[in-house]
């Protein structure tokens, strides 16, 4: 049976799904639910500095998008951090943590960028017996207007500074959770190692407008006529996160820094791709707002599952798995080829395939052959794009199969070569690179 | 006294009237908002859609059912109706299981088609409680047609003739506009005067006068038409009822299904109307369902349809067969009616002879089988009646009994075009009699303005 303990930085949880800092987190009552329903770890909704909380809007927080179904597959948010007192919030924690030791507790703070404030507060979360805290410079919505959140994650400086403030000032292990609201995520990461940061965790939500009525033409979600972008979140987002882990998990100034992984994880599936690709655990956050805090048992089996299928025994087997295979475009082998392959038995014939192909790319599905309408792939115009595989209905129907060394490419008329050659010696790069006699 | 279910022969008031209002009600009742953005979420946006090709009047299924997934049922109900003015009337009676729904790739890959029939209905539901009239007439051409019958064909080519601007008469045998639509089809099919409501939201466009109690052969003839309007539509349909060819067929209880169906579509009160307590229904196509089904929702204790052939040969599609079934009645096979056999000149039993397949041809086997009944329908097809059509003038050709038309509805006759039941070569559908219409008033539309200019 797989083990699936996490140990992330030294905080240890029974498995590797917490739940990431937000409204799910907000208070004791959800967290007291989230851990009877099996959640391994919770980062506590992020507490702000002592003194008159946060105000909320009275209206709508949230905006979403869906797919066939009204199935959601992303949300955003305006909520700010959490807009209960400190030290209500302190209390519940402490005795929270008190009554579920096997759980991980992190706290999130989010407090001015000033020195007095992070060395206020750190002894107080501590106080809690929290194992670690998240040091939120992610919220894109209304605390960055104030200088916090995505304002000092959009400055590598200053993220640098506060997390030496927090090393400094407290033994907990610190994770600065980074803003996707900027060019380069490596930056910021970086400036987090610098400051000595124990991990990071990423992402955070994304600057969105998710909709616009188009009856008072005013953006959603909609307050008195009047929006303001809020933090993109959910199915969506998951793709641009992964770039983002990936991108620092094989970054050679933070190789091997732990990596907490966030972004539209829904499923086991969802979060074993995190882990595969750097990530030490997950956070989930839109999954359970959308389904409610039972979708764990899924994950936890499922992950499992396909643990022990593959012979996994722990998940030090599968994180990182993947990161020596993300590489830079120049690196990919140019000489491999590979055809779509349409299964006509499990073929229904919609026809997506050949319209996709025929209308946007190489025309080179057929849609009628000897008078009969077939879908068949022409191998001859086939550039192995997988537009068909992505838009066919039907999952493992269409396939893309590579072409084995020495087989003829008919749309090339040449064979394909065994050898592994890329961008940076092909001849029709100017800037090639002569390969080394 | 036996009452209700168990009054023997021909009686009426057989069920309480709640009853008959439950067994009388929608049988596909209108899918919700919601209901419908669910089914509709479900198309996949087939290119070269199978539906739309097994459609026969060709509407763009694939871009009706996606402009309902975007909140747009009026544009919906336009891509509708711009092939199919009768869009409302064919998503309630198409038998679209063997039609657009037979081939959806989903009942392909699933078994469970997209319910396009009942996102049809949604669509051209919420246009016509709206009253919303999508086609202008163009300029008046001075031009006037006959249109002879105002079933499915003479109304989608009346509305297709006073879009090109012309004016149109037809003529209609029946106090009521519909034909089909409103004296046939099963009641639970098109409830709430929906035939009326659609012939009132197709004539709405204009330019088309409706004259009721007028019929070829007995109140005019064909060359009065010929001589009087700039070209004539025949969409008269079938008068004829086929034949047992048993002995006894005119003892009292044996009736044509057609009719009965009519009555039942016209009766203000169910309860009033007799039927049988054992019913036999003969034929296997869609009027004996329909005759055989409402037969038992009004109460009659058995019904019995007999078919000469096996189930394999029905044409009521098996979605029929199922409602049939479900509805208590026992269909059997390789039957063909013998004898009517009457007590005091009603019926009171038939005799039918089993039959089997002699390579291709079905003979009896001489072995018998006599079921009681005080009611027997005739529901084995209907027929073309020429008399009135050639009672003067030049004839027209006909073809295995129907008026032959070239692929645009052209018969022999100058001037004449023809479209529906009457025609040879159709398949009796209400839609298909809907395209033939909507083809003939584009052909008219040609020779009456030399290629479509006026």
């Amino acid at each position: 049976m797989a083990d699936i303990r996490n140990n992330f930085v030294g905080i240890k949880s029974p498995n590797p799904f917490w739940l990431a800092s937000a409204p799910p987190t907000d208070k004791a009552y959800n967290v007291i639910r989230a851990f009877k329903a099996g959640w391994g770890g919770v980062v506590w909704k992020t507490l702000g500095e002592e003194g008159p909380p946060v105000v909320n809007v009275n209206g709508p927080r949230y905006g979403a998008i869906w797919g066939a179904d009204r199935r959601l597959l992303g949300l955003n948010n305006i909520e700010l951090i959490t807009d209960r007192d400190l030290q209500t919030n302190l209390r519940e924690m402490k005795q929270v943590k008190m009554d579920w030791p096997g759980r991980a507790l992190i706290a999130s703070i989010m407090v001015p960028c000033v020195e007095e404030s992070w060395k206020s507060i750190l002894p107080l979360v501590e106080e809690t017996g929290a194992d670690g805290i998240e040091l939120n410079f992610g919220c894109p919505h209304g605390m960055s207007e104030r200088g916090m959140g995505a304002a000092v994650g959009q400055v590598p400086e200053y993220i640098e500074m506060v997390v030496r403030w927090c090393k400094q000032y407290t033994r907990m292990p610190v994770i600065t959770k980074l803003t996707p609201n900027i060019t380069d995520i490596r930056k910021p990461a970086r400036a987090a190692h610098a400051g000595g940061t124990d991990a990071v965790s990423l992402i955070n939500t994304i600057n969105s407008i998710t909709g616009v009525n188009l009856d008072s033409f005013a953006p959603e979600p909609t307050i008195d006529g009047k929006g303001s972008h809020g933090g993109y979140c959910g199915p969506a987002v998951k793709p641009i996160a992964m770039n983002m882990v990936a991108e620092i998990a094989r970054d050679p100034e933070t190789r091997g820094l732990p990596i907490s992984g966030i972004g539209g994880i829904t499923t086991w599936r969802d979060a074993a791709e995190f882990l595969a690709l750097g990530a030490g655990n997950v956070q989930v956050c839109t999954a359970a707002m959308t389904y409610g805090f039972k979708i764990v048992q899924e994950m936890i089996a499922g992950l499992e599952n396909w643990m022990d299928e593959k012979g996994h025994r722990s998940l030090d087997d599968i994180i990182g798995r993947a990161t020596p295979n993300v590489t830079d475009w120049q690196y990919l082998n140019l000489n491999y080829v590979a055809k779509a392959h349409i299964d006509q038995d499990a073929c229904i014939k919609c026809g997506r395939c050949h319209i996709a192909c025929e209308d946007t790319s190489h025309q080179a599905i057929t849609n009628v052959v000897n008078g009969v309408r077939h879908f068949e792939v022409i191998e001859a115009e086939c550039v192995g794009c997988n537009l068909c595989v992505n838009v066919c209905p039907v999952e493992n129907c269409i396939t893309m199969e590579p072409l084995a060394a020495g087989v003829m490419d008919q749309r090339t008329g040449k064979p394909v070569s065994p050898v592994y050659a890329n961008w940076t010696t092909h001849p029709n790069n100017p800037m090639a690179k002569v390969a080394a006699e | 006294m036996p009452e209700g279910q168990f009054k023997e022969g021909i009686a009426g008031g057989r069920l309480s009237p709640d009853q008959y209002a439950e067994n009388f009600s929608d049988l596909h009742p209108p899918l919700d908002h919601h209901e419908a953005l669910v089914e509709s979420d479900r198309c996949y946006f087939c290119y070269d859609a199978p539906c739309m090709n097994a459609c026969p009047t060709s509407i763009d299924i694939p871009l009706f059912i996606r402009q309902i997934s975007t909140g747009n049922p009026i544009g919906s109900a336009k891509t509708i109706f711009d092939q199919n003015i009768l869009g409302g009337m064919c998503a309630r009676v198409c038998p679209t299981e063997t039609l657009c729904e037979e081939v959806c790739v989903r009942e392909v890959a699933e078994g469970k088609p997209v319910q396009i029939g009942r996102l049809q209905r949604y669509a051209t539901d919420v246009a016509m409680s709206e009253n919303k009239q999508f086609y202008p007439r163009a300029e008046p051409t001075g031009k006037t047609v006959a249109v002879v019958g105002a079933g499915p064909a003479g109304l989608a080519a009346a509305h297709r003739l006073a879009r090109h601007g012309h004016d149109v008469t037809i003529l209609e045998a029946r106090p009521k506009a519909g034909g089909l639509n409103e004296y046939g089809i099963a009641a639970y099919k098109s409830v709430d005067n929906f035939a009326q409501a659609e012939v009132d939201y197709v004539t709405a466009i204009g330019g088309i006068d409706i004259q009721n109690g007028k019929a070829l052969g007995r109140d005019y003839q064909l060359s009065d038409l010929t001589r009087n309007y700039d070209a004539v539509f025949l969409s008269m349909g079938l008068g004829g009822v086929n034949a047992l060819r048993a002995d006894g067929e005119d003892a009292a209880g044996v009736t044509n299904a057609v009719e009965f169906i009519a009555e039942l579509r016209q009766a203000s009160d169910l309860s009033g109307l007799p039927v049988g307590r054992r019913v036999v229904v003969i034929g296997g196509g869609m009027t004996a369902i329909d005759a055989a089904v409402q037969s038992k929702l009004l109460g009659a204790e058995e019904v019995t349809i007999c078919y000469r052939r096996g189930q394999e040969h029905m044409n009521a599609s098996e979605f029929e067969q199922d409602l049939a079934a479900a509805n208590g009645v026992t269909i059997r096979h390789w039957l063909q009616p013998k004898r009517v056999i009457a007590d005091g000149g009603k019926v009171s039993a038939i005799e039918l002879e089993y039959t089997a397949l002699n390579g291709d041809k079905l003979t009896g086997t001489g072995e018998t089988l006599t079921l009681v009944a005080d009611q027997v329908f005739k529901a084995i097809g209907q027929s073309f009646v020429p008399s009135a059509l050639n009672g003067s003038g030049a004839s027209i050709d006909l073809e295995a009994g129907r008026i032959k038309v070239d692929a645009e509805g052209r018969t022999s006759l100058a001037k004449v075009w023809a479209g529906g039941d009457c025609i040879f070569g159709g398949d009796d559908l209400t839609v298909s009699a809907v395209a033939q219409g909507r083809d003939a008033a584009e052909s008219i539309n040609r020779a009456l303005t030399l290629n479509g200019r006026a």
